[in-house]
């Protein structure tokens, strides 16, 4: 079971007050872009076995999307942060380097 | 106003190790927008200061929620409602906000009774010995969506969407009867 903490109201809660909303820090190219840019956006997914960057939303309590860092394998739980968010941020990252300190960083 | 407004199970009323009434008509408010730009419009509206992070803020028989980092629900006498959310989003002109009047789309429930946190305790995922006077928590009870408002001592305020009332009073029938208590709390 996963215990999350929504970033947007506080609440520490499991998960099943949560929906998951798949991998976190996609990025969508934009017109002109090539077809396979596009197919890696829609399909290609990091699915690794340990660190692991996700969405999730609040959806029994405040509503709101946010992102947790989290790993695959233990369930255990880095950090969670804003969803107006582009990569993990330095606190996130830093907590994950002290747990895992074999993790090659976010790419 | 129509006069047959009623609430969704009018005088549903179930005694067991906490008292679960169904409580009437009450005007409920969605209000969503900035919160910070509209704590003027809610002051002059309801009396009441724009609650902190999961607070209620009551004064004289109406309250503001804290409902998201986005969203109020302003509790009121059913009758006042439409007055008030048409005062509200004339105040509110012009800004990027929403004001609806939702008090006949929800159901209120009042739980009574020193042990509401135990019966609530097996609805839904949450420790309620952190929760104190006056806290509010967006949840699940069973399989929908419930705000659980410690509106007092020895008192919880439930509300949930009106088209699951019957399964929610049926829930916390349930989980209130006699010699049921898992006495976590009390």
């Amino acid at each position: 079971m996963l215990l999350l903490t929504c970033p947007c109201c506080g609440v520490t809660a499991e998960e099943t007050e949560f929906a998951p909303g798949g991998e976190a820090h996609l990025k969508r190219f934009g017109p002109g872009s090539s077809d396979a840019d596009y197919e890696s956006y829609m399909f290609n997914r990091k699915n690794p076995r340990g660190v692991h960057f996700e969405r999730w939303r609040h959806a029994y309590g405040c509503g709101k999307w946010f992102l947790a860092a989290r790993c695959t394998m233990t369930l255990e739980v880095f950090g969670t942060y804003r969803a107006q968010t582009v990569e993990p941020p330095a606190e996130i990252v830093a907590a994950i380097k002290a747990k895992r300190p074999d993790w090659e960083g976010f790419a | 106003m129509s006069e047959l407004a009623q609430s969704a199970l009018p005088g549903a009323r179930y005694e067991g190790f906490v008292t679960v009434t169904e409580a009437g008509l009450r005007g409920m408010i969605t209000l969503r927008g900035d919160l910070s730009a509209m704590a003027g419009a809610v002051k002059d509206a309801t009396g009441c200061a724009v609650p902190a992070l999961r607070r209620v803020e009551a004064s004289d028989g109406k309250a503001v929620a804290w409902m998201s980092p986005d969203e109020l629900l302003i509790l009121c006498d059913y009758a006042d409602a439409p007055g008030l959310a048409a005062s509200l989003a004339r105040a509110l002109e012009g800004q990027f906000a929403t004001v609806a009047n939702v008090s006949d789309a929800r159901a209120v429930f009042t739980l009574t009774g020193a042990q509401t946190g135990d019966a609530l305790a097996k609805l839904c995922p949450v420790d309620f010995g952190t929760l104190r006077t006056g806290d509010i928590r967006r949840t699940r009870a069973a399989q929908v969506a419930a705000a659980i408002w410690v509106s007092g001592e020895g008192e919880m305020t439930l509300v949930c969407f009106r088209s699951v009332a019957q399964y929610m009073f049926d829930l916390l029938s349930r989980a209130a009867a006699p010699g049921s208590e898992p006495r976590l709390y009390a």
